[in-house]
């Protein structure tokens, strides 16, 4: 394994794997109201991702927050095909658990290292959500090679 | 999961194939929570089927529009099922049209007959049309202790914290799967351990009208996100107005699901009880700075004074609201400038209605409306620029979803806004 990657291991959240760009913010993500689903892009006034879309990334946050209609929303992001390709996330909450599930995208939680440490956007990330195992190649690394 | 001998029934099936469905999903759910069982409801609000043009044209596919919709999304299906009457007790919360002015609205008349239809579906199969994100305000009182199964993160907050009730923000899938089965994973507020607080919120400033409950609920929410305040100091004893602004506020700009008030609320007769065996990791105080700090956040995105559309009623307004409102509209005229749109429960407004309540908002050119609201809805009067609001969560809200200015005042500060078509609250 080359020197720019970094393992983390967590638990399963939604089984599967994906491999993508990361997103990362430190700020919960509101769902409904929140983000706009047809586009995949975060929506809610004074966030740091506001007008940045999430569809084909790996997002990395700290977990939901807000409305109940969390999981409708992203579940409106899978039939719209702007679903994130993963996620990583660090607080279980059922507006998160409910919304991974019916995305049906991998999802991996309670990591042994703060993912919103280790990860930066732009980083590439691979998530083996059913052995719980999350590899980040650094972007730094990836443009020095 | 463990699940009993009657769970493991309905998953192989023997239940028929829409509770197996809806337990396949439960069991997802339940995995990805980390939960080790379920726990029997029989006290579920959702919006079970609810219809959208989107869905209509998302699932072109032959069969029962209701079962097509119910199973694809509600039950998250690859096959279609037949959904069968609740089994439990399941009411339907707000919606996206108010039936009888959905004109007023701007709403087509297909998005009025989809609703139509979706409504009469669920009717018949034993769903409680309340149609209201304030079911508490309209027939459904869940008592102390009671496990329920509830979306809408401000009733979710209201009937955990103010009422003793037990429920998760759970989501529509999953109250649509509670529904078949009377079944919620056993997680989080359903178990005693995660009912304690963990934050403790001094009040140094006082706190009385529903502005000021508004903004000590978004700026608690804003520091504690998903946690567990704990609120003791100078607040006088709050009602149920006054809770529900609080809680959808704190809601809103975090993710609250339970507060204490040392005093007030049922499971916080004291500081001791209210911690229980845990110890607050932090002590937050609220004070004159930081209520006008939290003022200022609310208005942020309001520049011009001119005022086209005042909005009330978030979440849906009580008869005491509306009673409210028509003594400060009394006699008067709202500017032609400026609509007003007031939002609230069928249920409210039945009795409103034979008040004379309704007659007042009409005299005055404004409108009471039902089922939804501006954001729910997503509907504002033609042309609408800027908005004055006394909710602090709808300001978080509608702004973003509508792209529109917005002011946060009193009740009383939106009123005059709408008389005179200009804005004149002022920080408190």
């Amino acid at each position: 394994m080359s020197k720019g990657t970094v393992v983390l291991r967590g638990r399963k959240v939604v089984g599967g794997c994906a491999e993508g760009e990361a997103l990362v913010t430190h700020q919960t993500i509101s769902g409904w109201g929140g983000v706009n689903p047809m586009t995949g892009t975060v929506v809610e006034t004074r966030h740091e991702l506001r007008g940045v879309s999430f569809k084909d990334k790996v997002l990395v946050f700290p977990g939901a927050k807000g409305s109940s209609g969390w999981s409708a929303v992203f579940h409106f992001a899978r039939l719209a095909g702007t679903a994130p390709k993963a996620m990583v996330f660090n607080e279980m909450t059922t507006k998160i658990a409910l919304g991974a599930v019916v995305m049906r995208v991998p999802s991996v939680t309670e990591l042994d290292r703060d993912p919103l440490e280790v990860i930066e956007t732009g980083d590439w990330v691979k998530v083996d959500a059913d052995k719980g195992v999350v590899e980040v190649r650094k972007a730094a690394q990836r443009k020095a090679s | 999961m463990k699940l009993t001998d009657a769970e493991q029934a309905m998953l192989d099936g023997r239940e028929g194939k829409a509770r197996q469905k809806a337990m396949e999903l439960l069991v997802r759910y339940g995995e990805a929570l980390g939960a080790e069982r379920f726990v029997d409801t029989n006290n579920v609000a959702g919006v079970p089927g609810s219809s959208t043009p989107f869905l209509e044209n998302y699932y072109q596919e032959p069969g029962n529009r209701y079962d097509v919709i119910f199973s694809r999304f509600d039950l998250d299906s690859d096959e279609v099922v037949e959904v069968p009457r609740a089994v439990v007790h399941t009411c339907h919360l707000q919606g996206g049209v108010d039936p009888d002015n959905w004109q007023v609205l701007g709403a087509t008349p297909e998005v009025a007959r989809i609703s139509r239809e979706s409504e009469v579906a669920a009717s018949g199969r034993d769903v409680r049309i309340l149609k209201t994100c304030t079911p508490y305000l309209a027939g459904n009182v869940p008592v102390m202790g009671e496990h329920c199964a509830w979306m809408e993160s401000s009733a979710v907050v209201y009937i955990n914290s103010v009422l003793g009730a037990r429920t998760n923000t759970e989501g529509r899938e999953s109250t649509s799967a509670a529904m078949l089965t009377g079944k919620i994973p056993d997680f989080g507020l359903h178990r005693d351990e995660n009912r304690y607080g963990t934050h403790r919120i001094e009040v140094e400033t006082d706190v009385e009208s529903i502005m000021d409950w508004g903004m000590l609920g978004y700026f608690v929410g804003d520091v504690v996100g998903e946690r567990i305040p704990v609120l003791t100091g100078r607040f006088s004893s709050p009602e149920t107005i006054r809770y529900k602004h609080f809680g959808a506020a704190a809601a809103s700009s975090g993710g609250v699901e339970m507060y204490h008030l040392v005093g007030a609320t049922p499971e916080a007769a004291t500081l001791e009880q209210a911690f229980g065996p845990k110890r607050p990791v932090e002590t937050i105080r609220y004070g004159k700075a930081e209520r006008r700090r939290t003022y200022e956040t609310l208005n942020a995105n309001a520049h011009d004074p001119n005022v086209d559309y005042v909005m009330l009623g978030c979440p849906h307004a009580a008869l005491e609201q509306i009673q409210e409102i028509c003594a400060l509209l009394a006699g008067k005229r709202i500017s032609s400038k400026c609509n007003l749109w007031i939002f609230t429960s069928r249920a409210v407004r039945a009795v409103a209605d034979r008040d004379g309540l309704t007659k007042v908002i009409r005299d005055a050119g404004g409108v009471l409306l039902t089922d939804t609201c501006s954001a729910i809805g997503q509907a504002l009067p033609p042309g609408t620029r800027v908005a004055a609001l006394d909710s602090a969560k709808q300001v978080h809200y509608l702004p973003a979803i509508m792209g529109i200015e917005a002011w946060f005042g009193t009740t009383r500060d939106c009123i005059n806004a709408a008389l005179t078509g200009r804005w004149q609250g002022e920080a408190p």
